[in-house]
């Protein structure tokens, strides 16, 4: 047990293939033989299979491969079908929302018709997916924790693409699909509604985002470090501590002199995640529907100090000038 | 298996480092305050390309002052329209220098019809009789741009004919026609733009102020303004395009706390604010007047003139020609010129 205790992942435990619990009747079986794969067994189990894609899977990923062929082809359209601009410049190009003018009417395919098929298609897979998580996760006897933090972040993409596009009153609001175009999108939007980091909701999804990921951190430095305790039996250690749970919690209480327990930390973890994406989604649907420059804001509630500017030259805005 | 994988691992490190050396530059890098600690306002250059950037701006020096001969150069000369005023030696004296900086290479041919100068039949005449009026606009008109330092020729055109730092109405490259989506005027890699995806042609709706430039909201809760985000990524993408003429980041002008804010700005954006306008003027005033006068491979793929923007002069400084006043050795530039 020695090579256990590793930074990485250093154990690969080889059994009988494990072919899951027993499904409740159904259309679909679990499908294809059980294989193992070295490099995968570095960072998690080395099976792969059975797989089980049901209707719902299956729908999912049709929708989604519609909506990934618009947009590829559509950028490929966009530099005129030419191969080598297609695979040089992929991280710039984009499928863009329709021009604001539209509103909410169905645009001409050209003008952004196309965007709102795709985004149509992507909703659907995405949504699917999630009942699927759900179901699966049902279907094992599971709690549906999983699929609720992915509803979490389900929402954070329905209001950029749909909700809030649909409270503005055009989808010209949205964000095209493309790598640096989206990006480029993100900055305009926190220029154009006066700093976003004075958005307090996004400041909590900030605070949440590093939450999640410092916890992730500790509890999996934690667990790792109390692991020769047997300390990775973690969920049977909720209601039986043993002596891995006491000195990781004593370490804790050493330290920061407060600890988690092992339950508690899961909780912690999951909401922490499952926040950030929440606020962070009620932060940018209140901008430009009930906020139009949180800078603004920022200072009319105190948010934003002041700061010793030198005022022996104050300017002022040249157009308001006479010329 | 393993090592395969190990050999693509070391072929996709050593390659990804000699891109690094191609494409990046090395620290150290020197950093500036311009602001308030703690504020981000930061200048940061790399002190190696300090010699570069002199070499690359380095002015011209002034011709020999010339003696007056006592006639107008209206006298000598025949349809000498804007520079009649001028002593016959002086003016011999500007159209000297003026060959040197815009058409060393062509000589006084490039403008003039050699069996008979006074002759308007060459276009580029008609050119640069108007780009004389549009120098002394700069440095009269514009002074809150241009200040002391002021403009010549060789401000823009650095030995070119044409300067080189011009722009056109573009929607260039070409994309599908049909129903396949466009582009909106971006999202490829414009160098205009710092090769981000921001709209590659800013210029059109901006300078030619059929949209404002102006689009963050001037109130805390939403009160009527109707600037949309594809607004502020053509008003991103112009910025882009000022910080990559003038070689300096956001800061060099605003408090990015408040892009919108004058009163924690640094006095620099009064200055640019200027510029802005003078750019606008410059092009719709003088340039795009020259419309006829140009043959139609001197025009756009819109059949629009080249025109101006801050690269135009700047080429990468903050100062053209790194603050070198050369306009001073010409006085006749920096006359109030007939009004146009």
């Amino acid at each position: 047990m020695a090579e256990y205790q590793n930074i990485f992942t250093r154990v690969q435990v080889h059994g009988p293939s494990d072919m899951g619990v027993p499904l409740t009747p159904g259309t679909w079986v679990r499908q294809g033989n059980p294989r193992f794969n070295y490099w995968l067994g570095k960072i998690g189990d080395a099976q792969i299979g059975p797989i089980y894609l049901g209707w719902l899977g299956v729908t999912s990923l049709i929708c989604g491969f519609i909506a990934f062929e618009i947009i590829g082809l559509n950028m490929w359209a966009s530099v005129n079908w030419d191969p080598v601009q297609f695979v040089r410049q992929l991280f710039w190009l984009a499928l863009e929302p329709p021009p604001a003018e539209y509103g909410l009417r169905m645009p001409p395919l050209a003008e952004g018709g196309w965007w709102r098929i795709a985004g149509f298609f992507l909703t659907v897979s995405v949504l699917l997916w999630w009942l699927r998580m759900y179901r699966r996760a049902r279907a094992l006897g599971m709690g549906t924790h999983v699929a609720w933090a992915f509803a979490s972040a389900i929402w954070l993409f329905l209001v950029l693409g749909l909700i809030r596009p649909v409270m503005m009153g055009n989808f010209g609001e949205a964000v095209p699909f493309g790598i640096f175009p989206h990006l480029d999108w993100t900055a305009a939007f926190s220029i154009r509604y006066g700093n976003l980091f004075y958005n307090p909701f996004h400041m909590l999804s900030i605070a949440f985002l590093y939450g999640a990921a410092l916890l992730f951190a500790m509890h999996g430095a934690t667990i790792l470090a109390v692991s020769r305790f047997g300390g990775e039996r973690e969920i049977e250690q909720i209601v039986d501590r043993g002596t891995a749970s006491e000195r990781a919690a004593l370490f804790w209480r050493w330290t920061m002199g407060f600890n988690a327990t092992m339950e508690s930390v899961h909780r912690w973890a999951w909401w922490c995640a499952v926040l950030c994406p929440l606020v962070g989604g009620i932060g940018i649907l209140l901008t430009g529907t009930v906020v139009d420059n949180w800078y603004l804001w920022a200072v009319k509630h105190g948010v934003a100090p002041m700061y010793p500017f030198d005022m022996t030259a104050p300017i002022t805005d040249p157009a308001l000038k006479p010329q | 298996m393993k090592l395969t994988l190990s050999l693509i691992a070391i072929i996709a490190s050593a390659l990804l480092a000699i891109a690094m050396m191609v494409r990046w530059e090395r620290p150290p890098m020197v950093s500036t305050q311009l602001g308030y600690r703690g504020l981000g306002m930061v200048e940061t250059d790399n002190p190696r390309r300090a010699e570069v950037l002199k070499a690359l701006n380095k002015p011209l020096a002034p011709a020999d002052p010339a003696t007056p001969s006592g006639v107008k150069a209206s006298q000598t000369y025949q349809n000498v329209k804007v520079l009649g005023d001028l002593d016959t030696e002086e003016f011999n004296r500007l159209m000297g220098s003026i060959t040197e900086w815009v058409s060393p290479e062509q000589g006084c041919n490039y403008c003039h019809n050699p069996e008979n100068l006074a002759d308007d039949s060459v276009y580029t005449k008609i050119v640069a009789r108007r780009m004389i009026e549009m120098t002394r606009a700069i440095n009269t008109k514009w002074k809150p741009h241009v200040q002391e330092t002021g403009v010549t020729c060789y401000t823009c055109h650095r030995g070119h004919p044409v300067p080189q730092n011009i722009w056109f109405s573009d929607d260039a490259p070409p994309h599908a026609l049909g129903m396949s989506a466009r582009r909106q005027g971006q999202n490829i890699a414009a160098k205009a733009v710092g090769s981000t995806s921001l709209p590659y042609d800013p210029f059109t709706a901006l300078y030619g102020k059929t949209e404002p430039i102006r689009i963050v909201s001037q109130t805390a809760l939403p009160a009527g303004s109707s600037a949309t985000i594809k607004d502020a990524e053509k008003t991103y993408g112009l910025m882009i395009n000022m910080s990559q003429a003038l070689g300096v980041n956001c800061t060099f002008c605003h408090n990015t706390r408040s892009f919108t804010g004058w009163s924690e700005s640094r006095p620099e954006r009064v200055t640019a604010w200027h510029g802005i306008n003078m750019v606008s003027d410059l092009n719709a005033t003088y340039l795009e007047s020259l419309k006829n006068a140009f043959p139609v491979n001197r025009l756009g793929p819109h059949g629009d003139v080249g025109k101006v923007n801050c690269t135009t002069c700047h080429q990468g400084v903050s100062k053209p020609l790194l603050g070198a006043n050369m306009v001073k050795d010409y006085p006749e530039l920096a006359a109030p010129g007939p009004v146009p």
